[in-house]
């Protein structure tokens, strides 16, 4: 089953926080968000989870029953312990004696936090807490799941833990549609979608994105044109949408390299912060 | 110098930025002044009287004008009369015919009733005059407050703490997730409301019980009637308590604003100062409270036995009350709970097989 969000449109007072954005999520298959702040992520998010009216266009998605959600937020509540919040979301769903208790434990061990079964909740750390709040997003196995940035501001070995958990639903056959500020994350995922200010900028799996990038990135110590440069470690970056180094070019507003320069092979962050750059350059905010 | 300076402009900053403390600043500071110069009189200028009995014309004629006579019943007798008192369509009540006249007090409005013995006494050399003070005969000031605390702690539980208890889903996030779990928002409503009613039903029989056996406190009137008046009123400081969440962010603004609620209650409800001792811009806020109309119930059941059809007047307001007030908030609270039904399906659209929001 592949639910989806077409040519969505939503308006949070005069900004435009989606403007005609259309996303497919295959079941068994993770599709990753990414983009900056304010670029529409979770108000995407949202909308496929049925909390932001659209404007314009049409959601589909699975009735709730089927809908498994973590918010960016913590997911879970502070004053209950890991073990009560589990039974709480379960109890929403239905769960119940042997069924819950065996789901529970499933859930507990696979996300290594059995030992913090009693604790409460506010007294986890921020990785224990994000795990939590995904054991509570998959506890009835839902068949779409909905993870609002999961890893943000959480240590690396976490990271590692909820990419498992991730992985591992969507192994079992859920539709996983998750929003990330990590690029490298995004790479792992089956399909990536890059939004800015509310638009698709590119979509498709990391290989696809790659191949459909046109133009140039070069590496310099100095940028010729400010605005399309950026830093990567001790050196800076710079994008040239019209391409080729050895084509002459207009020295007033050149959109190609000048001879001579080092052009690199773009990964994935350089691929989105040249195409935010290109759009933020051609296209008034 | 230039760091204090710096200081000092951020914080002004971020107080302009702040509407609720700034009219915590502005308007408390006002609120008080007219309360306190309109509302804080303990005198009572004029008690409602009643005269019964067939010389109920001669012993009107030589009543001091403090006492107004609302009610004549030349055919009346002392039954009548106590019924009137128990009523609270007066507050002293003369019974001719005999000698000395007996002068009924109702002692359960308490600041008439020490007003009217004190003007008793003062008659009492024209006039041959008995004065029995009923249902709170020794003028206790617990007699009259318990009852009304009782509204109080009631009115805390309602506005204030389940404000917190709404408002802190909104700030963790977590109202959010509760929205797409599949639970219908009223059953989300009264699942958070319905411990809130427990503990302040609770709280209710404990203060009730405990106001009896340390204040001697009578509990003369009928317990279920009572107890249909407090859930009433229940239902429209839990509506306030559920309103003041959805108009607050943060447990902070919750608190703050359930201040605003909770301070005229206290001040201008009658439980403090009498409401007939009030200057009358004033006293027409109390008759839009809530705790007001609790008061009056309690009172009357606890202390005068009165029985419902005496007071229907605070039992019809106070439904109406519940019904606009707990309506309106819990509509509000749906609202964000179900944003995506709010939503009308757009021109053109086709609405798909599985959806849960289509525009």
């Amino acid at each position: 089953m592949t639910y989806s969000v077409r040519s969505a449109t939503v308006r949070l007072g005069p900004a435009v926080a989606l403007d005609d954005v259309t996303v497919e999520v295959p079941g068994g298959s993770v599709v990753a968000v990414v983009g900056g702040d304010g670029a529409g992520k979770s108000t995407l998010l949202r909308a496929l989870a049925g909390e932001v009216s659209l404007d314009a266009g049409t959601v589909e998605a699975p009735p709730k029953q089927r809908l498994g959600y973590l918010p960016a937020s913590s997911g879970s509540w502070a004053a209950l312990t890991v073990t009560q919040n589990i039974d709480f979301v379960a109890g929403i769903y239905g769960l119940a004696g042997d069924e819950l208790t065996a789901r529970r434990a499933e859930l507990l061990d696979r996300a290594a936090l059995t030992p913090a079964a009693g604790r409460l909740a506010a007294q986890l750390s921020g990785g224990m807490r994000r795990k939590l709040g995904f054991v509570m997003a998959i506890v009835h196995r839902p068949a779409l799941l909905i993870l609002d940035e999961p890893t943000t501001g959480i240590d690396p070995v976490s990271r590692i833990d909820l990419w498992r958990l991730i992985s591992e639903a969507a192994a079992s056959g859920a539709a996983v549609l998750m929003s990330t500020t990590y690029l490298d994350e995004a790479e792992r995922a089956a399909q990536l979608v890059v939004l800015d200010r509310g638009r698709v900028l590119v979509q498709g799996s990391y290989d696809q994105v790659r191949a459909g990038f046109a133009g140039v990135v070069t590496r310099s110590d100095q940028p010729v044109r400010a605005g399309w440069a950026w830093r990567r470690g001790r050196v800076l970056h710079e994008y040239w949408p019209g391409g080729d180094p050895s084509a002459p070019s207009d020295h007033s507003a050149p959109s190609s390299p000048p001879a001579g320069t080092t052009a690199v092979e773009p990964d994935l962050e350089d691929i989105v912060i040249a195409l935010s750059l290109a759009r933020r350059n051609t296209v008034p905010s | 110098m230039l760091v204090m300076r710096a200081m000092m402009v951020k914080e002004f900053r971020e107080l302009v930025r702040d509407r609720r403390t700034l009219a915590m600043l502005i308007v408390m500071p006002l609120l008080l002044l007219v309360i306190f110069g309109y509302a804080a009189n303990f005198y009572v200028s004029s008690v409602k009287t009643a005269v019964v009995g067939p010389q109920a014309s001669q012993v009107i004629k030589m009543l001091p004008s403090f006492f107004d006579v609302t009610v004549t019943e030349p055919a009346g007798t002392q039954a009548d009369a106590q019924t009137l008192l128990r009523d609270n369509k007066a507050d002293v009540a003369f019974v001719t015919g005999t000698t000395p006249v007996p002068a009924l007090v109702n002692g359960s409005n308490l600041f008439a009733a020490q007003s009217a013995v004190a003007a008793l006494n003062k008659a009492g050399d024209q006039l041959k005059i008995e004065t029995q003070v009923l249902y709170n005969p020794g003028l206790k000031t617990s007699w009259v407050m318990v009852p009304a605390i009782i509204g109080l702690i009631l009115t805390f539980i309602g506005t204030i703490i389940t404000s917190i208890g709404m408002v802190r889903e909104r700030e963790t996030g977590t109202l959010e997730q509760l929205a797409v779990m599949p639970i219908r928002p009223s059953r989300v409503i009264l699942g958070k409301i319905a411990p809130y009613f427990l503990v302040a039903a609770l709280d209710m029989i404990i203060v009730t019980v405990l106001g009896i056996v340390l204040f001697s406190v009578p509990f003369n009137g009928n317990p279920f009637a009572f107890a249909l008046g407090a859930a009433i009123f229940l239902f429209v400081v839990l509506g306030l308590g559920v309103f003041i969440s959805t108009i607050s962010q943060t447990v902070g603004q919750a608190i703050q604003t359930a201040f605003f609620f909770l301070l005229p209650q206290i001040l201008l409800s009658g439980m403090i100062f009498p409401l007939e001792a009030m200057a009358a811009g004033v006293r027409w806020i109390g008759y839009l409270l809530p705790l007001t109309y609790f008061t009056m119930i309690s009172q009357g059941i606890m202390l005068r036995g009165a029985p419902i059809a005496s007071l229907w007047l605070p039992f019809v307001v106070l439904t109406a009350m519940a019904v606009v007030v707990f309506t309106g908030a819990t509509l509000r609270f749906r609202r964000d709970l179900a944003p995506g039904r709010s939503a009308s399906p757009a021109a053109g659209q086709p609405a798909a097989a599985e959806t849960v929001g289509t525009a």
